[in-house]
């Protein structure tokens, strides 16, 4: 437990001095973290699944509250609850049918149980599973059939003649040992989701493209990359993206590759907008409404890119998707950096100090990190999952996370 | 002389009711001052009405009729054009109208019959046109000095002693090519002196006032003959005129990527440039060369590089190390240099003046193109410059003809520039409130002369200034406004929508205005523009009139500058990036530096020049009517 602890108060740490950068590395590191407190959270033999989750509640809410506006934490911190919930409730269909009939419950958790003793497993269930979250178009069509196949797998689970005491044990070491496995291939989802973007790639860019881009994003130059090695030749116009310059990195790496290159000044985006035939940007995150939190200045690439009817795609891996709706992102899911990245420090350091009676200072400098990109901006997501339209986030979404755990400030109810 | 403009009346309704409406009833009352004032006193459609005297009230009864008259005239213009013909219908009206408007050259085809009824037929949309041009007070010189020429055709030689006299007549007529700023003064002067003095001698009185302003007179001395002899010719003037039309559309520029023309220009060139490695493909029609490999080139040629005059010279370094630059102070310091050398220009033995003198400028010109390309400003500077010279007359001596240019240009920069600074600045003052919070992008005089002013009159307001690389100009500006007081909020280009939700109004310097509507001006300031449309603040442009141009450009590719691409793999203090340095080279990547781009009209609200305020549709509407006023002040 005190390792858990000291790891849990150093990311806290990174993450509040912003030590960690990419949404990337800080799903991954969260995730890794989270499954070192899972692993090492004693589970007790009734509501293992309750235990779970309280723990990584009481993590999430840290590791949150660490960094608020990097929102891949809150969305990897939601997903492990939605895998804990989710191989709980499949070891309790599985048990449910191997039992057959229930008149006790192992689950407390589970109170529709108790109200219900005669319904066959197979109900309670599917009625758990939508209580756990909202019915996505999988479970919607999976739960007629699993309905009907229940009879049989209860046979077979009959067959098997487990003792009660027997699946006991199993049970409180196979859920954490399932959850642990979800957890691990989270990890490696969140690791290779940019091969799986890229693999799209040659759908999307074909001869002579131009292309247009603002920043630097790994996804992109993967992207990008992997459009390159099915030998399609395109062109590519790289904004350098103040105050941080990272374009001239991406250009760099993209020259290194054999790309066709061109760096402009953020300013000059307007100006050869008209001539690119499509603009492919990373996100910091994606938002439930379709929205994107992104790096500052793509607000107004995909004004541009609307104003000249460019398509606007962001790339996106599935642990940037955000089942939050935002509310004034601009400013509330901001950040402001400093601002010697936009003057020399001790420049205008006389005009900056508050000595000057006036108790406000002559001169501010607005530094942020992001823009916000209204859903009405952006042609097209790619996910790991496919291309998605703006408009079908929130059900994609939904597949992800389960609407309990939407907050993770305030602990869900004490009772389950 | 075609229909140039839809039959219609001043648009603006507040200026109509003025022009219009306020008393109808004095038409023929004072006929040689309604003959004289319609120019003079006419608001142009596209003015904000100059705050009035008092007085002016009073003076405008008599002076608008003429105003109102066309229209009326008009209608009666089928009778009007053959009293010869037809004398029993109307010609004791027609009398009455010749004795009303001598100096119309409208009549100047009323012997023929024959070509009667052609005339007639298209004169409605001509005498409206005519009376439209009147009204908007700027081009009736071009606008009456075509009419006849165009209708001599038909008329052939019967009216030529007729029209000859009426050129004359028509004289005092042109002298009233006025300006919006001087209107309302002259009114009052005009007024006073016609009520001191008896009708008759208006028209003298008012050809006095109208020279005490600032006016076309030399060139009207010089026009009005030639346009008479053109007439003589007969059918040699609506070709002449059609060719001074075609004259004044720009010529195409000069496109990089046609070889031919390339070399010639390389081998007429003074400056040897290099070309650049890395050209950016799309952009193969501008000059793309290399940075700096012209100066130490410049400076062991210094004392060979005889046809340019030192001052030019300086300026001309001056450009390529970009110590001078923004569009009014490159064009100042231009025509200054453009003075030290007519100063000490001399005509060569066996030469003409003017000829001489026009090519002595173009070599200049070209001097400063390899340096630095010129912006539109100073192309119209130019070309002021070169008209003024091509219409000095052959009468004037060496030393006459060189203190008549060196004030034409002292002229334009004070009145072109500099006073249409002030100006700008008194209009778009009216638009600060208190509380307000402008944004500004880039660094520009005349936003900056407009912050300072508001500022000492003690409006409230915040200023935000965007910037973006590689000049970082907002950092100079910054410097400035905060060193007034200003309180200042200081963000890169990216940022804009971050800081757009606070803004109230943003003001945006150009580089010139085209004919279209687009305004071209440093890059980015397109994109702060949209920003500022997409959040719903009002976009103002402040430009100067000189800087129109009558051009189109609806992106910002087919014509831009570039700048020197190295300063865009550079970023200063930001050694984990520049690693780009040492890849310059590779030919895969190309370091793109616009300098300009073109704003698209719909995302401008306003355009304050100094002829007032105006919509970015009336662009057109100025640049027309005021071009030759510019060309030939």
């Amino acid at each position: 437990m005190p390792d858990v602890h000291t790891l849990v108060n150093d990311f806290v740490i990174k993450l509040k001095r912003r030590k960690i950068e990419g949404s990337q590395a800080t799903a991954k590191l969260t995730a890794e973290l989270l499954r070192s407190v899972i692993s090492s959270q004693r589970v007790p033999y009734t509501n293992q699944a309750g235990a779970l989750i309280d723990a990584v509640n009481a993590v999430g809410e840290q590791l949150i509250a660490a960094n608020p506006v990097e929102l891949a934490v809150g969305n990897i911190v939601r997903r492990v609850l939605h895998i804990i919930r989710e191989e709980d409730l499949s070891l309790t269909t599985a048990a449910m049918a191997g039992l057959n009939m229930s008149t006790v419950s192992d689950d407390e958790d589970d109170g529709d149980r108790d109200n219900y003793p005669v319904l066959s497993a197979a109900v309670v269930a599917a009625a758990a599973r939508s209580t756990l979250r909202p019915p996505s178009l999988q479970t919607l069509l999976e739960d007629i059939p699993d309905a009907a196949a229940i009879p049989h797998t209860s046979s077979s689970g009959d067959s098997e003649g487990k003792s009660k005491s027997a699946d006991k044990s199993s049970r409180s070491r196979k859920l954490k040992h399932d959850v642990i496995e979800a957890v691990n291939e989270l990890i490696q989802d969140i690791c290779t989701c940019h091969e799986q973007i890229a693999e799209q790639a040659v759908e999307h860019i074909h001869h002579n493209e131009v292309i247009l881009t603002l920043g630097s994003s790994k996804t992109v130059l993967e992207f990008l990359f992997a459009a390159k090695e099915k030998k399609r030749s395109f062109r590519v116009f790289v904004a350098e993206g103040a105050p941080r310059y990272q374009g001239h990195l991406l250009a760099k790496e993209l020259v290194a590759r054999g790309l066709q290159t061109t760096l402009i000044t953020d300013s000059a985006v307007f100006a050869m907008i008209s001539r690119v035939n499509m603009v492919i940007v990373g996100a910091h995150a994606v938002m439930a409404n379709g929205g994107v939190i992104a790096p500052v200045g793509l607000n107004m690439v995909a004004l541009a890119a609307q104003r000249h009817a460019v398509p606007f795609v962001v790339l996106a891996g599935s642990h940037k998707l955000c089942p939050l709706y935002p509310h004034n992102p601009e400013v509330l899911l901001n950040e402001l950096r400093s601002p010697s990245e936009l003057l020399d420090f001790g420049e205008f350091s006389d005009c900056m100090d508050f000595r000057s009676g006036t108790g406000s200072p002559l001169l501010h400098v607005v530094n942020p990190t992001f823009d916000y990109v209204p859903p009405k901006l952006v042609s097209l997501f790619i996910t790991d999952t496919g291309g998605h339209n703006p408009s079908y986030m929130y059900r994609l979404i939904a597949d992800y996370y389960s609407a309990d755990d939407l907050v993770v400030q305030r602990r869900p109810g004490t009772g389950s | 002389m075609d229909p140039r403009r839809p039959p219609r009346t001043v648009s603006d309704p507040k200026v109509r009711q003025v022009g219009f409406f306020a008393v109808p009833e004095p038409i023929s009352s004072s006929p040689p001052v309604s003959n004289i004032s319609p120019s003079g006193n006419s608001l142009s459609p596209v003015m904000i009405p100059p705050p009035r005297h008092s007085s002016d009230a009073a003076v405008r009864p008599a002076l608008l009729p003429p105003v109102a008259s066309p229209g009326r005239r008009d209608s009666h213009i089928p009778s009007d054009l053959f009293p010869a013909s037809s004398p029993s219908a109307a010609s004791s009206y027609n009398d009455a109208e010749f004795a009303f408007s001598p100096g119309r050259p409208l009549r100047s085809n009323p012997a023929r019959t024959t070509a009667a009824v052609t005339t007639s037929s298209s004169l409605p949309g001509r005498g409206f046109d005519s009376a439209a041009a009147v009204q908007a007070s700027s081009v009736p010189a071009a606008g009456l000095t075509k009419i006849p020429s165009g209708f001599s055709e038909k008329a052939g030689n019967a009216s030529v002693e007729v029209e000859n006299e009426q050129g004359l007549n028509s004289k005092p007529l042109k002298e009233k090519t006025t300006k919006a700023e001087r209107r309302a003064m002259q009114e009052a002067q005009r007024a006073a002196k016609a009520a001191a003095k008896g009708e008759g001698k208006a028209a003298s009185v008012v050809s006095a006032a109208a020279s005490t302003t600032v006016n076309v007179k030399p060139h009207k001395v010089t026009k009005s003959p030639t346009v008479a002899a053109s007439e003589k010719k007969g059918g040699g003037g609506e070709r002449a005129v059609e060719k001074e039309r075609k004259k004044e559309v720009p010529p195409p520029r000069m496109q990089y990527d046609d070889m031919s023309r390339v070399e010639k220009a390389k081998r007429r060139s003074v400056v040897k440039q290099t070309e650049a490695r890395n050209r950016v493909e799309l952009f193969r029609h501008l000059p793309q060369y290399e940075h700096g490999t012209q100066l130490p080139d410049l400076e062991s040629r210094f004392f060979q590089l005889d046809p340019v005059h030192p001052a030019v010279y300086k300026v001309g370094l001056q450009y390529l190390t970009g110590d001078i630059s923004g569009g009014n102070a490159r064009c100042i310091a231009m025509l200054q240099a453009f003075q030290e050398a007519i100063k000490d220009y001399a005509t060569p033995p066996e030469k003409n003046l003017s000829r001489d003198l026009t090519a002595k400028i173009s070599s200049y010109v070209s001097f400063l193109i390899e340096c630095r390309p010129l912006s539109i400003s100073m192309g119209n500077a130019i070309r002021f410059l070169k008209s003024r010279i091509a219409k000095l007359p052959l009468t004037l001596s060496e030393s006459e003809a060189k203190a008549s240019l060196l004030s034409d240009i002292e002229q334009f920069v004070s009145e072109k520039i500099l006073l249409a600074d002030k100006v700008i600045v008194k209009h778009a003052v009216t638009k600060i409130r208190d509380g307000d919070v402008l944004l500004t992008y880039g660094s520009s005089t005349v936003v900056e002369m407009l912050l300072v002013h508001a500022h000492e009159l003690g409006k409230q307001f915040r200023v935000v200034v965007v910037d973006s690389r590689p000049k970082l100009e907002g950092q100079r500006l910054l410097r400035r406004l905060v060193g007034k007081g200003i309180s200042c909020t200081y963000t890169h280009i990216n940022a804009a929508s971050y800081i757009m939700h606070e803004v109230t109004r943003v003001f945006l310097g150009a580089s010139s205005v085209l004919s279209n509507g687009a305004v071209y001006s440093r890059v980015g300031t397109a994109s702060v523009a949209m920003v500022a449309h997409a959040f719903r603040v009002p976009v103002l442009v402040c430009c100067e009139a000189y800087k129109f141009h009558e051009r189109v450009q609806l992106d910002s590719i087919c014509s831009n500058e570039l700048g020197d691409p190295d300063v865009i793999s550079k970023v200063p203090g930001m050694e984990e990036i520049n690693c780009l340095n040492n890849q310059a080279n590779c030919e895969n990547l190309q370091p793109l530096n616009l300098i300009y781009d073109a704003l698209p009209s719909d995302y401008v609200s306003m355009i304050i020049t100094d002829y007032g305020m105006v919509p970015p549709t009336s662009v057109p509407v100025i640049v027309r009517e005021y071009r030759r006023e510019q060309l030939w002040m």
